[in-house]
């Protein structure tokens, strides 16, 4: 029922995913916040089993920080995703992570790119990407309206497309979803697309 | 005394580890290191000494960042410094992985002593030969504090100190001339207790400095060329008014 899509644009490269925490028949929270900030030009969209999915992202996250700290400098988004791959696949037939992930990233030198990584430690670099139910709708939908070079207005166009496709034909369709967007100033949440609201939760 | 010298984990009859005391000798003759904490501010400076023509500068940091918040400088075997840092690096970001928090300055001050003190205790290790000086800033409480460790493995809270070459004039320097400073004045206590035994010039030495907002920043040459200018016109002025008579009796 999760899902999770990206994209990449003229400068820039998106992400969206769905913010529901579903346990059986139960919604936990539908605020959920599935989009990791990896680093300061980095982001990590997953899904899958939600143990793995905070515990293996934490885990890169603060592996790619250590890099930055030993070497002065960060790491590519090519290098972190083979990273993480490399750590999927390390797992794989002993332990695995049931974590889908879209690393979408920025880098002075390349400009920006999207990674398609799947729990079986499957690695591509993708224009456009989606996991879950929800890629059946999505995928069909970016094949359609995609081209290179969109701008981030063409590109918010076509994933709220893709949330509304998503809203109405999926049978348990997750409500909410959450988008950011990584460019040349960094990684940061971009909007909140919220058709049920939880009641506010008093701060820890 | 020969006799008690050879391994680490042996005590001498009047109760000394020479090898440690062997490597605090170590660090006697390591690059002057200097710490300062002011109110809003902390400050590190090392004598730079003078580096080869062929050699790239960038390449030898003396200061160095252990996390966003936390900075370290040390006198002694820089290849001991290396794995000591690489160590502390690695704890940083697992206490943040398993508790979801920063370290504290007085946390990673622990764990690095506890690793010096560790190999005093060994047998067939020899103890790391630096003393290290641990700035940063509690991240709950936004205090600015400054450590020292040294390779007996013990450790303590400063408000200014420093080791290395020559580090008991620096140390006289900052007991007659500390006072609670902030910003600028910090700065300039630090590198004029640098000066005190290093040659003036932004050439030879590095300084750095922490603040809560902004992190490490190391000064450029230019900066501290400046700072050591107005360091020397202060300490030119004040000799003329000492040389000069007074005007009231």
């Amino acid at each position: 029922m999760e899902c999770v899509f990206g994209l990449v644009g003229n400068g820039f490269a998106i992400v969206a995913a769905d913010t529901s925490a579903v346990h059986s028949i139960l919604v936990h929270k539908s605020n959920e916040d599935k989009i990791m900030v990896l680093d300061s030009h980095k982001l990590v969209a997953a899904s899958g089993e939600s143990g793995d999915r905070v515990q293996f992202t934490e885990y890169i996250q603060k592996n790619v920080a250590l890099y930055q700290f030993r070497n002065g400098i960060p790491l590519t988004t090519a290098a972190a995703a083979n990273f993480t791959r490399g750590e999927l696949a390390t797992a794989l037939r002993k332990n695995p992570y049931f974590v889908n992930i879209l690393l979408a990233g920025y880098d002075k030198e390349t400009g920006p790119s999207l990674y398609y990584i799947d729990y079986i430690a499957t690695l591509h670099k993708v224009d456009k990407g989606a996991f879950g139910y929800g890629s059946y709708f999505c995928l069909s939908l970016m094949d359609r309206h995609y081209h290179s070079g969109m701008t981030v207005d063409e590109a918010i166009a076509l994933v709220d497309k893709c949330i509304m496709e998503i809203r109405s034909r999926l049978v348990v369709a997750p409500p909410n979803f959450v988008i950011k967007i990584v460019d040349k100033d960094g990684a940061r949440e971009y909007a909140w697309r919220e058709s049920v609201k939880d009641t506010a939760v008093p701060a820890a | 005394m020969a006799r008690y010298d050879r391994a680490i984990t042996v005590f001498s009859p009047d109760g000394h580890l020479f090898q440690v005391e062997y490597a605090l000798e170590a660090v006697r003759k390591g690059n002057a290191a200097v710490g300062v904490r002011g109110t809003d501010i902390v400050v590190l400076g090392v004598e730079k000494k003078s580096t080869a023509k062929l050699q790239d500068s960038r390449s030898v940091r003396k200061i160095v960042s252990l996390d966003d918040h936390i900075a370290l400088a040390c006198a002694g075997l820089k290849a001991d410094a290396r794995v000591l840092i690489n160590k502390a690096r690695i704890e940083c970001q697992s206490h943040r992985l398993t508790v979801e928090d920063r370290v504290t300055v007085e946390y990673i001050t622990r764990y690095i002593a506890g690793l010096q003190q560790k190999y005093t205790q060994s047998g067939g290790v020899r103890p790391f030969g630096l003393s290290t000086l641990i700035v940063g800033f509690d991240p709950y409480t936004g205090v600015p504090s400054l450590y020292q460790t040294d390779p007996s493995g013990t450790f303590s809270a400063w408000k200014a100190n420093a080791t290395g070459r020559n580090s008991n004039s620096m140390r006289e320097f900052l007991e007659k001339n500390y006072k609670e400073t902030s910003g600028q004045e910090t700065i300039k206590l630090a590198i004029r207790a640098l000066l005190e035994v290093v040659e003036s010039g932004g050439k030879n030495i590095e300084v750095a400095v922490m603040t809560k907002e902004h992190g490490l920043r190391q000064l450029e040459e230019a900066e501290i060329d400046a700072i050591v200018a107005e360091i020397e016109a202060e300490k030119a002025t004040a000799e003329a008014a000492k040389k000069a008579p007074p005007k009231e009796t």
